[in-house]
């Protein structure tokens, strides 16, 4: 599987080059001078930053480079003290999460938001967009909205196969183990039909077993035409599946690039080792444990 | 001691028109807290503006008594908003402080001297509730058998009160098992998982507090036309808690709670208030006077709550597998 993902990455950024901030062909998210700070500490400081559309882009960086706090500004879960973005076109600026969402948008969060006391399959059909049962005065015209529950239940049917949750789909989601949380809530994600999808550390308390498993859903989703971005601290999974790679360190995009750029990159290095550290090969930054939580 | 008695006066008070209007109240309550997570410590608010919209409409304005309870709607919903425009987006401490000092500011208000000629001051209001009993299709005697008879009046008093209840019941379950309720249920999980998949919780959670807060106004008009009288310091903050405890005991998050805990809780307080008036007018109990009785039945009901919370928290007919689904 591997190699056939990074033959087709190589194909994906062919020409762009490996340096912080480059443009990309067909960006999809662009993101400009976008700065947030808490109190006297700046959690994220991107000048430029641009992802490109149909592709799998990690955002790496070591704890506290503020990746998820950019995920909350990026989707409205959080207000930036300065800076704009664009998505598809579109300013996202001052706009709310949900709004967010429903231009394509979708994000997952690093603790998992389960909701614990509907069924697994609830928390699918919650999300499904556009339904008509779902204002207030729409709850009231059930013929109308049983024939749109039936085609969402099927399609939710589809997406808790893919995740081996079917088996699961009328126990209340507070019952799953965290792992399944993560695919529950990857799953129920999807049910919005976002056009990219923002994962914070999908992987992280999934079953190695299931990992890969998980990587495949990932690289399908890219080759459905969608665009995915996802933090993760498994530099074998970040490799494996990667078209690029961003790497963030204390909120400023310090370098981005293809696999291969990454783990040639010396500040990557030190930035994850810290700059003392005495080992001096040019190996690719590893992460011992599989979940940061 | 008489049982048959303590029998008859909490049966005829947990099927009377007060139980009716609390569990109205607690259906509000119900839909705030139950199933979207809102904590409401101000329910009496909701119920002092439907009572005041009713007797001010009627006995200061001379309006036709349905437009005083389309009046009080109207203040209800006036006042969700007040309340929920601050407070909803911000974190779910700020609409419990908030409502509580509203309900009770609500109430210092409508007793201020300066609004006396139209509130009637802490004199309150009366007789603006002909227009209800005119209304009554039942001829006048008593229906029922034995112990427990009514008259024409109570009779179509309960008929109204739990006529409107059966129908707040319906709504409810009609809502909580649609696609909206469903997305209620979510923000009362975590709201932000929900705003995520693109729902706009600040609307759904000011459409709970605007309904809830509707069912809060109609029970407080049904109070006030059952008394036939409104005085502003009957809606202390005491009712709120009455509410809660009703809502807890019969069940939060389920249709059918709000009303079997009103019921069970009247029939509560009514059986021990009777069971220590026979016990002291008998002389079993010779150390609390009558007038001590309002408060020692008050006491026993708590420890009763106490009781039940500690050995089914999730009330008489709430559901214990969501209740012991860890929450995070
Ligand atoms: N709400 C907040 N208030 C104060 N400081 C915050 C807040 N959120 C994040 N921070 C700080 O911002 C910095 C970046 O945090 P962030 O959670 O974005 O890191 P991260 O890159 O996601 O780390 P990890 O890999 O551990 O998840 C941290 O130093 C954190 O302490
Ligand atoms: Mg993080």
């Amino acid at each position: 599987m591997s190699s056939d993902v990074n033959g087709a990455a190589a194909d994906r950024m062919a020409g762009v080059e490996p340096v912080p901030g480059v443009a990309k062909p067909d960006p999809i998210l662009v993101v400009d001078g976008v700065r947030r700070s808490f109190g006297g500490l700046t959690a994220v400081d991107v000048d430029h930053l641009e992802v490109q559309r149909g592709t799998i882009t990690a955002l790496i960086g070591p704890n506290g480079a503020g990746k998820s706090t950019l995920f909350n500004l990026l989707t409205g879960f959080d207000r930036v003290d300065a800076g704009e973005w664009h998505f598809d076109g579109t300013r996202l600026n001052g706009l709310g999460g949900h709004r967010v969402a429903r231009r394509g948008m979708v994000r997952t969060f690093q603790l998992t938001k389960a909701l614990t006391r509907l069924t697994v399959m609830e928390n699918m059909l919650l999300a499904a967009p556009r339904q008509t049962g779902e204002r207030m005065l729409g709850a009231f015209a059930r013929p109308v909205w049983r024939a749109q529950e039936a085609a969402n239940r099927e399609r939710a049917e589809h997406l808790l196969e893919r995740f081996k949750l079917l088996a699961k789909k009328d126990e209340m989601a507070g019952s799953l183990s965290g792992g399944q949380r993560k695919l529950l809530e990857m799953a129920r994600a999807l049910m919005v039909e976002p056009s990219m999808i923002m994962l914070d550390e999908p992987m992280a308390g999934v079953n190695p077993a299931l990992v890969q498993s998980l990587l495949e859903h990932i690289t399908a989703l890219r080759d459905e035409g969608r665009t995915v971005l996802f933090v993760e601290h498994d530099m074998d999974v970040i490799m494996g599946i990667s078209d690029w790679i961003v790497v963030l360190a204390e909120g400023k995009v310090i370098a981005e690039g293809r696999p291969s750029d990454i783990r040639a990159d010396q500040r990557v290095i030190d930035a994850y080792l810290g700059a003392g550290h005495d080992d001096s090969e040019q190996e690719p930054p590893t992460d011992s444990g599989g979940s940061h939580e | 001691m008489d049982i048959l008695q303590v029998l008859a006066d909490a049966t005829r008070s947990a099927i009377g028109p007060v139980a009716a209007v609390y569990a109205l109240a607690a259906i509000g309550l119900n839909m705030h807290f139950g199933y979207t997570g809102l904590l409401n410590f101000g329910q009496v608010g909701f119920m002092l503006v439907g009572g005041y919209g009713v007797a001010v409409s009627v006995s200061t304005f001379g309006l036709p008594l349905w437009a005083g309870i389309l009046v009080g709607i109207a203040c209800a919903v006036a006042l969700a908003l007040l309340l929920g425009v601050p407070t909803l987006r911000l974190r779910a401490d700020y609409l419990a402080i908030t409502t509580i000092a509203v309900a009770e500011v609500a109430r210092l208000v409508y007793r201020a001297e300066f609004l006396r000629d139209i509130t009637g001051g802490v004199y309150g209001l009366q007789g603006f509730a002909g227009g209800f009993y005119d209304l009554n299709p039942f001829p006048s005697g008593r229906y029922g058998f034995g112990w427990l008879a009514f008259n024409a009046r109570d009779l179509w008093m309960m008929t109204v009160a739990w006529g409107l209840v059966l129908l707040a019941s319906v709504l409810m379950w009609l809502l909580v098992h649609s696609p909206w309720g469903r997305v209620i249920k979510g923000i009362r999980e975590d709201e932000d998982a929900v705003r995520s998949l693109g729902k706009n919780v600040f609307v759904y959670k000011m459409q709970s507090l605007v309904l809830g807060g509707v069912f809060g106004a109609l029970a407080g008009a049904m109070l006030v036309v059952n008394q036939q009288t409104i005085t502003p310091d009957q809606f202390m903050p005491q009712v709120t808690f009455y509410l809660w405890a009703i809502l807890l005991l019969g069940g939060a998050g389920r249709t059918l709670g709000p009303v079997l805990g009103s019921v069970v809780m009247w029939f509560l307080l009514t059986a021990s208030d009777s069971v220590l008036r026979q016990l002291t007018s008998s002389g079993v109990i010779t150390f609390i006077t009558n007038s001590e009785i309002g408060g020692i039945r008050h006491a026993l009901v708590g420890v009763a709550l106490v009781v039940l919370i500690v050995f089914r928290p999730q009330g008489l007919i709430g559901n214990r597998k969501e209740m012991l689904v860890n929450v995070k």
